[in-house]
C-alpha cells in the first residue's frame, strides 16, 4: 500500500513541486498518474522511491514511513518495488539474462533461484527466446519488456511504471500496456505515470490526474481528463 | 526481509571486470602507484643506508682524554673506573705514553724520530650517544685528574644534524606521496564510478545497499595498489642492484658498507603492500561516497 498525506515538496531552488498531495492506493490497484509535463507525476515517484524527501507531510510505501525511515532501511523498502523506466536503462553490455540477473544478485539471490525464477519472467514478458540478446539486438517494445522483466524478476508487492511507452509507437505502447495489466491481475499493485490519453481512456483504470502540484481528479475506471 | 553475506568472490570478479574495462585508466593509476612507492622507497633505502653509515661512525665515536703527568698507577685506575661509571659513556680504554709512543711509530715508519716525554697517557672514551657528546666531554674534562682532552664533537654534531635533517624529510616525502598517491587512486576510482554511474543508479533501485555497491570499487582499489606495489616492489629491487653495483665500480663502496637488499626485502615488500592495500582502500572508499546519493 502507497500512501501520501498531506504532502508538500520544495526543492532547493524553491520551486514547488507538490503542494498538499493526498492520495492512497492499496493493494492489488492499477493506477494510471496522469499530468501535463512539470505537474509534479515525477516528483511523487521519486518520492515513492526515497529518492528525495517530503518537504511537509507523510509518505508511506509497503509498510515503511518514509519520513522517519533510516538510510540503512532505504534499501530493504526498495526491494518492494519495481521501477521501470521510460528510457528504458538497461545495461547494453549485459545480455537480457545478465540485466535480470544483476537486479538479483543486489538484493542477495543466489544462482539457484536466478535459474529458476529468470526463463519463468522472460517467459510472461515473452522474452523465452532472447535471453542471449544485448538490448541493442532488442527493439523498443522488446527492451522495455526486459525493463518490465528486470522490474518483476524480485517479485516486489508494486510496480511503479514511469512514462513505459513515452519511447514506443502505439502498437507496442498497447502491448506493454497489456502487458502491465496481466502482471496486475497476478497480484502486483501498479502504478503507471503517463500522460498518453489514447491508452489510458482503452484501459478502464483508476486514473489520478495531477496539476500544478495539487490533485485535481481521481476517478475509479476514469479516462484521461486534467 | 532478505539480507545478503559478503559475496567475496562476486565483488572481487566486479573489481577486476571493472579494471579491465577501462585499462588505459587502470594502467595510468598503477604507473602513478608504481613512480610513488619507488620514490618512498628509494627515500627509505637511502635513509636505511644513512642510518647505517652514522650508526657505524657512532659506534667508533670516541675523545681522548689527556691524563695529569703527576698521577700515579693507582690514581690512573681510580680515573678510569670514575669515567667508567659517568652516564653515556661505553667502553674506556687506556693508553700509557709509552704505548702512544709505539702506536705513533707503527703508523708511521720511517717518520720524525719522537721521544717517549712528548707523549702523554690518556683514556679513550667510547659513547653512547652522539647528542650527549659534548656533555659527556665536559663530565670527564672536570674530573681531577684529567689535564686536557681532544675531540672531534663538531663532526658528532654534524653526523646527528646530518640524521635528524634525514628524517624529517623522510617523514615530509612519505606523508608528500602518500597524499599524492591517494588523491590519483581516489580520481581514477572516482572515473570508473562515474562511468557506472547509470548502473549504479540502477543497482540502487533494485534496492542494493550501499556496502554491496562499494565493495567492487574498493576490491578494485585494493587490486590497483597491490598490483602496482608488486610491480613497484620487483623494480625497487632491480634499481638498488644497478645502483649499487654501480657505486661498486666507482669504489665509492669502500667507504661505506651498504645493507644488502636480501636483507630487507621482506619488509620492503610489506611496506609497499601495506602502502598499496592502504591507498588503494582509502582511495576508492572516498571516491565512491558521493555516488551513493541515490
Amino acid at each position: 500500500m502507497i500512501r501520501l498525506v498531506g504532502v508538500y515538496k520544495e526543492y532547493d531552488n524553491g520551486s514547488k513541486a507538490l503542494r498538499g498531495v493526498d492520495m492512497r492506493i492499496d493493494d492489488g490497484e492499477f493506477v494510471f498518474l496522469v499530468g501535463p509535463s512539470g505537474s509534479g507525476k515525477s516528483t511523487i515517484i521519486k518520492l515513492i522511491t526515497a529518492e528525495e524527501s517530503a518537504t511537509e507531510g507523510q509518505v508511506i510505501v509497503n509498510g515503511y514511513n518514509l519520513n522517519n525511515i533510516r538510510r540503512w532501511q532505504i534499501p530493504f523498502m526498495r526491494r518492494t518495488l519495481g521501477v521501470v523506466f521510460q528510457d528504458f536503462r538497461l545495461i547494453e553490455k549485459k545480455t537480457v539474462r545478465q540485466n535480470l540477473e544483476f537486479a538479483m544478485r543486489v538484493i542477495g539471490a543466489g544462482r539457484r533461484e536466478m535459474d529458476k525464477r529468470i526463463p519463468y519472467v522472460l517467459d510472461l514478458v515473452g522474452l523465452g527466446g532472447k535471453s542471449d540478446a544485448y538490448p541493442d539486438q532488442l527493439s523498443g517494445g522488446e527492451q522495455q519488456r526486459v525493463a518490465v522483466a528486470r522490474a518483476l524478476v524480485n517479485n516486489p508487492d508494486t510496480i511503479i511504471a514511469d512514462e513505459p511507452t513515452g519511447n514506443l509507437d502505439p502498437a507496442r505502447s498497447l502491448e506493454i500496456m497489456t502487458l502491465l495489466e496481466r502482471i496486475n491481475a497476478m497480484g502486483t499493485t501498479m502504478l503507471v505515470v503517463t500522460h498518453e490519453r489514447e491508452l489510458v481512456n482503452r484501459f478502464s483504470k483508476r486514473v489520478v490526474s495531477i496539476k500544478d502540484g495539487s490533485l485535481v481528479r481521481d476517478v475509479q475506471e476514469g479516462g484521461y481528463r486534467l | 526481509m532478505r539480507k545478503h553475506g559478503f559475496n567475496l568472490g562476486y565483488f572481487i570478479t566486479e573489481g577486476f571486470q571493472s579494471i579491465f574495462s577501462h585499462g588505459l585508466m587502470s594502467f595510468a593509476a598503477v604507473c602513478m602507484i608504481v613512480a610513488c612507492l619507488i620514490i618512498m622507497g628509494s627515500f627509505s633505502l637511502l635513509a636505511v643506508n644513512a642510518d647505517r653509515v652514522l650508526t657505524e661512525e657512532e659506534e667508533k665515536n670516541e675523545f681522548l682524554a689527556y691524563i695529569d703527568e703527576n698521577c700515579g698507577e693507582t690514581e690512573i685506575a681510580q680515573l678510569t673506573e670514575q669515567v667508567k661509571a659517568l652516564p653515556n659513556v661505553a667502553s674506556v680504554e687506556y693508553t700509557s705514553k709509552e704505548e702512544a709512543h709505539d702506536a705513533w711509530v707503527e703508523e708511521h715508519p720511517g717518520g720524525l724520530e719522537l721521544p717517549v716525554n712528548v707523549f702523554r697517557a690518556r683514556l679513550a672514551v667510547h659513547v653512547t650517544d652522539l647528542e650527549l657528546f659534548t656533555d659527556t666531554v665536559d663530565a670527564v674534562t672536570s674530573l681531577a685528574g684529567v689535564a686536557d682532552y681532544s675531540a672531534h664533537s663538531e663532526l658528532a654534531q654534524g653526523f646527528v644534524a646530518v640524521r635528524n635533517a634525514a628524517t624529517a624529510l623522510a617523514t615530509v616525502l612519505v606523508t608528500i606521496l602518500a597524499a599524492v598517491s591517494l588523491f590519483i587512486i581516489s580520481n581514477t576510482i572516482r572515473l570508473a564510478a562515474f562511468t557506472r554511474r547509470e548502473e549504479i543508479g540502477i543497482m540502487k533501485i533494485c534496492g542494493a545497499t550501499d556496502g554491496f555497491v562499494r565493495w567492487p570499487f574498493i576490491f578494485e582499489g585494493l587490486i590497483l595498489g597491490v598490483f602496482g606495489a608488486i610491480v613497484a616492489f620487483l623494480l625497487q629491487w632491480g634499481i638498488y642492484t644497478i645502483v649499487m653495483n654501480a657505486l661498486a665500480n666507482s669504489g665509492v663502496l669502500s667507504l661505506f658498507t651498504p645493507v644488502p637488499f636480501a636483507s630487507m626485502w621482506l619488509p620492503v615488500l610489506g611496506m609497499f603492500l601495506l602502502a598499496g592495500v592502504l591507498i588503494g582502500a582509502v582511495g576508492s572508499g572516498f571516491a565512491i561516497g558521493r555516488f551513493l546519493k541515490v
